[in-house]
């Protein structure tokens, strides 16, 4: 399953500079180790030791987050779009 | 120290300003540190950024002679010396009301409610902004925007009007009429989006990383480890207020947890410049039922907040995903506080309990405040013998509809003293 992943600011120095980059995958955590293989590195930044998603990191599949879904295990259907985002204050 | 990455692709380069005592930014969770930027989120971990200070001597005498406002505090705060020399809405120095009424019915010993309803734009936000928009002019930002609830809205369009700023805010579509007539009197544009705070959120967070936000200033965003200082006057002003002494307990309320944390920066702050004394202090959190994703973590015994899709009269709260919300749990849990929610049936209680015996109208927050004091007063969670500031950190005009259906005349009658004699009987 071809997806495009958003990548935040911050990240964008282990993708020369790309907001926007394609990768495969039926799940988020297939994505993510995609996503890792072509930038190595990006995985750590957005998974902690234990293989979570990081505490501050919060990951959208289309427009739902993924801690309402599946977490790792949401499915990233042909066409999605993943959205990686730090959490932010309030207003 | 490691130069952060801009958030914002042209931004000016770090430091480009003066910010006073602050030195940089560190990561709340890594501790990695920073040149001072545009930046809100740690490079190697994605932790919440904040500033880091090296304070010269303060003094009690030093602050007093200070304006009236947050600037008085300005030696503890990421801005210039001479910020009072420019256009701003000057915010702060609100009133800390002694709360005898209020105390006497809920049977508490000694009761402070420290009201930021008022402010210029009516809310707590004007202290925030005021910060921010000195970020703002040290980085050459043209445009002030912000994500709201719409109380930061408000703020922001006014500021960047006193400021001659642009400003663009977003909120979410279906806010409260006069939040809405708020943040569009000002000027500037202001955008609906349709869905909740989070979803407005996260279109900010992607805007910022695009052309189209180009050289913006978004306050709760790149701009966040300043405009968060801001929070920490709250902290000052209650110990100046209350005669340079910290209360025993506080209660704060919570929507993404970034005041909660501030205030508790504050006094720690205060302590450790020996301008008060170093005594315990309680720290309580407040919750809307409808979104209290905190509070559940709490009373769960998590440390993991599980983000909620927010169902509240307190929209001015409802902030499913909290940013802070782990930080919240630290401090209550750290200082002997607690977290505690209260229904939209409580909240509306509330606020007329505070009207009825104050004379103060609070928005929907402030009824979560005093609602959960009183909660917490009643299952003995709460001293009532020890000293207790509550926030109130709006204005009930900007949330009528809250009470509106239960605030009516007591009687409409023909002007006659006969009627009258009915009406009342």
């Amino acid at each position: 399953m071809s997806v495009s992943v958003r990548i935040p600011t911050i990240l964008r120095t282990y993708t020369g500079g790309a907001a926007e980059v394609n990768a495969e995958g039926a799940t988020l955590r297939d994505v993510l180790q995609k996503l890792d293989a072509d930038f190595p590195g990006i995985g750590a930044r957005i998974l902690d030791e234990t293989g979570k998603i990081r505490r501050f990191v919060n990951v959208y599949v289309g427009d739902e987050d993924v801690r309402f879904a599946d977490n790792l295990d949401t499915a990233t259907p042909a066409g999605a779009q993943i959205s990686i985002i730090p959490a932010v204050a309030g207003g | 120290m490691v130069l952060a990455t801009t958030e914002n692709t042209t931004a000016s380069p770090a430091r480009a300003g003066d910010f006073g005592p602050a030195v940089a930014l560190s990561c709340r969770e890594c501790g990695a540190r920073y040149d001072l930027g545009p930046s809100f989120a740690c490079i190697e971990c994605f932790g919440p950024l904040e500033i880091a200070y090296e304070f010269g001597r303060v003094t009690r005498a030093q602050i007093a002679e200070g304006p009236t406002n947050i600037w008085r505090y300005r030696a503890l705060l990421p801005v210039p010396a001479d910020v009072t020399t420019k256009p701003n809405m000057a915010p702060g120095w609100t009133k800390l009301v002694k709360a005898d009424n209020l105390a006497r019915e809920l049977g508490i010993r000694s009761l402070h409610i420290k009201d930021d309803s008022g402010n210029p734009t009516h809310s707590f936000k004007d202290r925030v902004v005021a910060i921010a928009v000195e970020a703002a002019r040290n980085f050459g930002f043209h445009t002030l925007s912000c994500s709201s609830t719409g109380n930061l809205a408000g703020a922001v369009t006014a500021a960047a009007a006193r400021a001659g700023l642009d400003a663009c805010v977003f909120i979410p579509a279906n806010l409260e009429e006069a939040k809405i007539v708020m943040a569009s009197v000002y000027g500037g544009k202001l955008v609906g989006i349709e869905g909740t705070y989070d979803d407005v959120n996260r279109f900010c967070s992607e805007l910022i990383g695009d052309e189209l936000g180009d050289r913006w200033g978004f306050v709760n965003v790149n701009l966040r480890p300043y405009y968060a200082e801001g929070s920490k006057t709250l902290a000052y002003e209650i110990a100046e207020q209350l005669g340079w002494r910290i209360p025993d307990q506080v209660i704060v309320p919570v929507a993404s947890g970034s005041q909660l944390t501030k205030i508790d920066k504050g006094f720690k702050e205060l302590i450790a410049l020996g301008l008060v004394e170093d005594r315990p202090y309680k720290i309580f959190a407040a919750q809307a039922e409808g979104c209290s994703p905190v509070s559940a973590a709490y009373k769960a015994g998590h440390d993991v907040i599980r983000p909620v899709k927010p169902d509240t009269i307190a929209k001015s709260l409802a902030i499913g995903n909290p940013a802070d919300g782990p930080y919240v749990l630290d401090i209550a849990r750290r200082t002997g506080g607690a977290v505690e929610d209260v229904t939209d049936a409580e909240i509306v209680e509330a606020i007329r309990l505070l009207a009825r015996t104050e004379g103060i109208f609070a928005e929907t927050a402030g009824g979560v405040t005093v609602g959960v004091l009183r909660k917490l007063v009643a299952s003995g969670v709460l001293d009532p013998e020890a000293e207790t500031v509550v926030l109130n950190t709006g204005d009930g005009l900007k949330t009528l509809d809250a009470v509106a259906g239960q605030a009516r005349p007591t009687a409409v009658i023909r002007p006659s003293l006969d009627a009258f004699r009915t009406a009342i009987a």
